[in-house]
């Protein structure tokens, strides 16, 4: 096998020319006005050999003692990497080469999902070092939109994937495969494909609800049980390629193909509002997450920087400049650990603005 | 006509016998008090044509008597004083004319320093301080019919302002303070306000008067350089009594048209300037004056706007503020205004007249412009079209940045004003303190900014307190806003802003594309025959880094190199496109000195290059030499090279550098920490050696530089019209003169150097000469003391007779403070000489 090792004490050795790389001796106290350089990431994840399209941290009680972190990347293999040996503990090929856009653990049992360009959304049983496909679901979209899944209870959870009509979500039950119903747009408004959802359900509330980035910019509010629109804001011009939502606030954060990061909420009559927007230099966001812990959110960016921000005050806190190729995903653990795959076939893990 | 000795004769030659021949106290009292009588002071005075009679007739020679009298035995002739006191009162009781002429004579024959010369001073002083000049003057200011009076008036007029010199050469130390210059003519002011007053008054009653004896003790002032002393007490008196009254403004303006010619130049100099900045006040006190006297006229319009160009800007505000307040005047300043841009158009003033002089011309053109309107200058428009394109031509051919700035400046200003229809003119110069300053002059003034009504009680300081309260207040809101907005965001994790600090984010900028090539080779084909813009620029920003990181490759395209680049062109916008161009030759330059610069020379001569270009070559010689004579300076190159890539350059430091001085400091710290020293000398660091590199290759940068420039081309004639290239051409070969400083060949450069300077010694222009003054700078810097005073000795003494000439009589300032440098150190080689051997 390759060397999939790549630890901090010696990764600069081999990419110090051409990655951002300061020395991190000076240590400015509190009260110095000048910002600290950025930092270096915690360490680098290699190995994949293409592009890391996806990535997940493993969550919940499976995860005590040993963390683990999926990568899913365009040869179709998934990768799962042991956060503390910092090397990759096995691969599930599972997609025949295709693409792997998007991964999910279900959050009671040690099972994932992942969905890949074949068209096929793979279940894998990972209990007890098993790593076999259990079931799976065929999709009817080409498209890169990822999918969303919403867990109520052991026996029973929802899928939305992208459906049969290229602007078509529709929602299964699982593991029955069920199909709940098909969200499909009035005939009048075009908003394209679908291209990133995110299913939810308020605690008080019995609704079901989705939200959905759009190919022409807007996110819109489903309410699935009655298969309608709630609401929908226009906060880009480009394709919406990423968004989260923090249920708490009711508040989320959208990133598209343009240069703008927006933020929008829910009011109490489930109507979504445009906030604010913020500009960044650079074009392309691939991928949007807050922390768990709701106070931060990293931004993929296609200029190769993850970005985070302050979550409350949208305030720029640090701009991670080290790959050398577009970032595609970044994912947090619950501790705070911060991911990010590129498609310079790295994984870079950073430690930021993390409580001890 | 009458025989018959009148009675005040006879008493009078009565009395000075008796003063004469008598001891007697009280005989003496008696006389003097009977004599009194006629200066109709005491309770029964004598007739009236008795007094007058005395006081024509009798009365100098009366004083002249009591000055012979005049010692102490005879004072103390009358113990209690009496006698002391009537002698007093006859010299400030009497005509003021008189006693003064007296007084003065006396002083001046009395030897000295005696009781009386003091006792004399005294009275003086005393006459002055009882404001007798004050009546002296106003005596002077009635009709007179006496004989003689002009030459009377002559005399006291240079007795009068002389006074402080005669005195301070008959009391010498014991001058009183009451007769220096800075105290008598303050004094001399208030008297000529009184003065005034009294005409003012005597004329309201009727009277006749006339100003010109006070008129020609002010010029007489003024010419001697005093115009300060008196002007700066009369003209705030007299702005303050001429505000509301038409009379008193006649009596000034009479008073300055009274001035004697010889004396206006100054005088009108002298209280332009105690009037600064208040143009309303100059056309109160002087009235059409310029317009009614040819000599103020010229002294106005032609000197003080052309030639005395050492006053201040404010001066000429008010000066041609002043002609621009009254419809009678304003001819005069159209006049001016045309006359002052045929000046400023002519080349030969362009070329030869101080700078200085030229940014007094250009101010006093703008403001002019700014006080003339539109109809005023249409009548003209087209001779000053015509002046100013020719003065266009001639600033900006100039050599002198300043000089080319004036010409924008005034430039666009005047196309703005004149030729309103067509598109203004737009040049591009940079924004600096002169820039601001003459287009601040060229903005009409406002009536609000007038400084009397600023001084006034005014709404402003009001207005700007409520706004800064206002502005207070809006920041309290906002401060007041923010624990609002914080309970809107209330949620359990109320997160404190500190334990988010942002990290730098300065390098976040726009990414570039990264296709920068990796090899110099590729470099140069991109740069030839790349289409893709973004390859291009990326190939630009690289070339010096790679030049620098393969010295080996570079040698082999060097020439071929340098050619691309000195003939490559902005063909898009590129961000410090002309520093990425220049360091990358120059780091070709370095790394193949004797080929490239080789080259580069043969093109500076060659046809067919444009100014730019020759000029970046004569730049790119001077820094590649300057990189190549810094000690260890290959050293530092590759670091150098990432600070020239631009933006994200505080990314890419190499890390294992930085760990390497990183742990020496720390180790260092330690040593310093642990180990105890007994004294503390001063802290000594170890300097890094290494040899010269622009040795071995001074020459072929200076000779091949210097051999071509009197052999003219059709297109490049540097003796000719590219005097700018020839000027920065010496100024290249001083650099390299000095920077060749502790290498072999610099004696043979320095002597061609100072046979080129020799040559061009007279140049007209005034950048070449200090190119050529800062190059015998650099020869007396450079070439070795002893070679100097061996090999160089003849030139060196023709050199410096230039110098001295140059020192003494050139219009540039620069020119004659690097002239005076040069002298210097020519001074300090005479330290060095050898002492000579017996």
């Amino acid at each position: 096998m390759e060397p999939l090792i790549a630890d901090a004490s010696f990764w600069p050795e081999c990419f110090g020319c051409c990655n951002n790389v300061t020395g991190d001796c000076t240590l400015p106290g509190m009260a110095v006005p000048v910002p600290q350089p950025p930092p270096d990431p915690q360490f680098v994840l290699r190995g994949t050999q293409s592009a890391v399209n996806a990535l997940h941290f493993c969550r919940g009680a499976q995860a005590q003692g040993c963390p683990l972190l999926f990568s899913g990347c365009q040869r179709g293999l998934v990768h799962i990497w042991s956060l503390q040996t910092r090397r990759a503990v096995a691969t599930l090929d599972g997609h025949g080469g295709q693409s792997v856009t998007w991964l999910q653990m279900l959050p009671q049992s040690p099972q994932l999902l992942s969905q890949g360009r074949d068209l096929r959304l793979c279940l894998w049983d990972l209990a007890e070092g098993r790593n076999a496909v259990v079931d799976a679901v065929c999709l009817e979209s080409v498209g890169f939109c990822r999918s969303s899944v919403l867990a109520e209870g052991q026996a029973r959870w929802l899928l939305a994937v992208p459906g049969k009509g290229s602007d078509e979500v529709q929602i299964l039950e699982m593991p029955s495969k069920t199909s709940v119903c098909t969200l499909k747009p009035e005939a009048d408004a075009k908003p394209g494909m679908p291209m990133c959802l995110r299913l939810w359900q308020a605690q008080s509330s019995p609704h079901l609800l989705l939200l959905a980035g759009y190919e022409d910019g807007s996110v819109a509010l489903w309410d699935v049980c009655g298969r309608k629109v709630c609401s929908r804001v226009s906060c880009h011009e480009e394709p919406v390629m990423g968004l989260d939502f923090d249920s708490q606030k009711a508040r989320g954060v959208s990133g598209s193909a343009g240069k703008a990061l927006a933020v929008w909420s829910l009011d109490g009559q489930q109507a979504l509002q445009a906030r604010s927007s913020h500009q960044l230099p650079n074009p392309g966001i691939s991928d949007v997450t807050i922390r768990p812990d709701r106070k931060i959110l990293a931004t993929a960016g296609w200029d190769h920087r993850v970005r985070v921000f302050h979550w409350r005050t949208m305030k720029p806190l640090a701009v991670l400049d080290f790959h050398s190729a577009s970032v595609h995903c970044v994912a947090f653990a619950t501790d705070g650990l911060l991911a990010a795959g590129s498609k310079d076939q790295r994984i870079s893990i950073w430690s930021l603005y993390q409580r001890v | 006509m009458d025989p018959a000795p009148s009675a005040v004769r006879l008493t009078v030659r009565e009395a000075i016998h008796t003063l004469s021949s008598s001891d007697d106290c009280g005989l003496i009292l008696h006389t003097l008090r009977f004599l009194k009588r006629y200066l109709g002071e005491t309770e029964d005075p004598a007739l009236p044509e008795e007094q007058e009679e005395f006081a024509t007739v009798h009365f100098s020679a009366f004083l002249r008597c009591l000055v012979r009298k005049l010692s102490p035995v005879w004072l103390e002739l009358s113990p209690d004083g009496q006698l002391e006191e009537l002698w007093d009162s006859f010299f400030l009781k009497g005509p003021a004319d008189q006693a003064f002429l007296v007084l003065m004579e006396a002083l001046e024959g009395t030897a000295g320093p005696s009781f009386c010369l003091m006792k004399m001073a005294q009275l003086l002083a005393n006459f002055l301080s009882q404001r007798r000049v004050a009546a002296l003057m106003e005596e002077q200011c009635r009709p007179q019919k006496k004989p003689g009076f002009p030459l009377l008036q002559e005399t006291l007029l240079s007795k009068v302002v002389g006074l402080p010199d005669h005195l301070g050469n008959r009391l010498q130390q014991d001058n009183l303070a009451l007769f220096y210059p800075q105290n008598y003519f303050p004094l001399l002011g208030e008297e000529v306000v009184r003065v005034l007053q009294g005409i003012v008054d005597a004329l309201r009653g009727g009277l006749d008067c006339s100003v010109s004896f006070v008129s020609r003790v002010l010029g007489k002032i003024c010419i001697q350089g005093r115009q300060k002393e008196i002007l700066d007490v009369l003209v705030p008196q007299l702005t303050a009594l001429t505000q509301g009254s038409c009379l008193w403004q006649r009596v000034c303006w009479r008073l300055m048209e009274q001035v004697p010619d010889r004396t206006m130049e100054a005088v009108l100099t002298g209280l332009i300037e105690a009037a600064t900045g208040r143009p309303e006040v100059l056309s109160r006190l002087l009235g059409n004056l310029v317009v009614k006297s040819k000599k103020a006229q010229f002294v106005m319009t032609q000197k003080l706007l052309f030639l005395q160009y050492q006053h201040k800007t404010r001066m000429l505000q008010s000066l041609l503020g002043y002609l621009a307040m009254d419809s009678q005047r304003r001819p005069l300043l159209v006049q001016a205004l045309k006359e002052l841009l045929q000046t400023w158009g002519s080349s030969s003033a362009v070329r030869h007249a101080p700078l200085a002089q030229q940014q007094y011309l250009s101010a006093a053109i703008l403001i002019c412009l700014a006080h003339l309107r539109e109809p005023e200058l249409r009548d003209s428009q087209d001779e000053l079209l015509a002046s100013m394109m020719a003065g266009v031509k001639c600033h900006l051919d100039s050599s002198l940045p300043t000089v080319r700035r004036l010409g924008m400046i005034v430039a666009e200003v005047i196309s703005s004003r004149i030729h309103c229809e067509g598109p203004a003119l737009k040049f591009q110069y940079e924004d600096d303190e002169l820039s601001r300053e003459l287009l601040a002059l060229a903005t009409p003034r406002t009536e609000g900014s007038s400084p009397i009504e600023a001084g006034g009680p005014s709404p402003a300081p009001t207005a700007s307190e409520t706004l800064a309260k206002t502005m207070d207040d809006g920041v309290k809101s906002a401060n007041g806003s923010v624990p609002q907005a914080g309970p809107q965001g209330s949620d359990s994790d109320r997160d404190s802003d500190d334990e988010f600090i942002p990290y730098d984010m300065s390098g976040d900028k726009e990414l570039k594309s990264n296709k920068a090539p990796l090899y110099v080779r590729d470099c140069l084909e991109v740069l030839t025959s790349s289409e893709d813009m973004e390859c291009w620029e990326a190939a630009l920003r690289a070339l010096e880094g790679l030049v620098y990181r393969s010295p080996e490759a570079t040698l082999e395209v060097s020439v071929e190199l340098a050619k691309v680049l000195l003939h490559l062109e902005e063909r898009t916008y590129v961000s410090g496109f002309e520093g990425l161009r220049r360091r990358a030759l120059v780091a070709v330059v370095v790394t193949d000195p004797v080929r490239v610069a080789e080259y580069l020379i043969s093109q500076f001569y060659a046809l067919n290059y444009s100014l730019r270009q020759r000029l970046d070559i004569l730049d790119v010689l001077t820094l590649s030499a300057q990189e190549l004579s810094r000690p260890g300076h290959l050293k530092r190159s590759p670091q150098q090279v990432s600070c020239g890539s631009g933006a994200p350059v505080l990314a890419t430091s190499q890390p294992d550098h930085t760990a390497g001085s990183g742990w020496r400091a720390v180790v260092e710290e330690r040593i310093r920490s642990k180990t105890r020293r007994f004294s503390k000398g001063f802290p000594w660091r170890e300097l890094l050696s290494s040899p010269n590199e622009f040795n071995s290759v001074a020459g072929y940068f200076f000779f091949p530089l210097i051999r071509h420039f009197d052999r003219p081309l059709v297109t490049f004639d540097l003796l000719g019209d590219d005097q700018l290239v020839l000027g920065r051409l010496t100024h290249t070969l001083g650099a390299l003169m000095y920077l060749a400083v502790n290498t072999t060949v610099v004696v043979s450069m320095g002597k061609a150097l100072l046979e080129f300077v020799w040559a061009l010694r007279f140049h007209a222009d005034i950048y070449v000469r200090r190119g050529l003054l800062s190059a015998v700078s650099s020869i007396l810097l450079s070439v070795p003391a002893e070679r100097l005073l061996g090999d160089l000795c003849d030139e060196l003494l023709e050199a410096r007779s230039w110098l001295a000439d140059v020192a003494e009589k050139d219009v540039d300032e620069d020119c004659r403070e690097q002239a005076v440098r040069a002298l210097l150190l020519l001074e300090r080689l005479k330290d060095r000489l050898p002492p000579l051997s017996h």
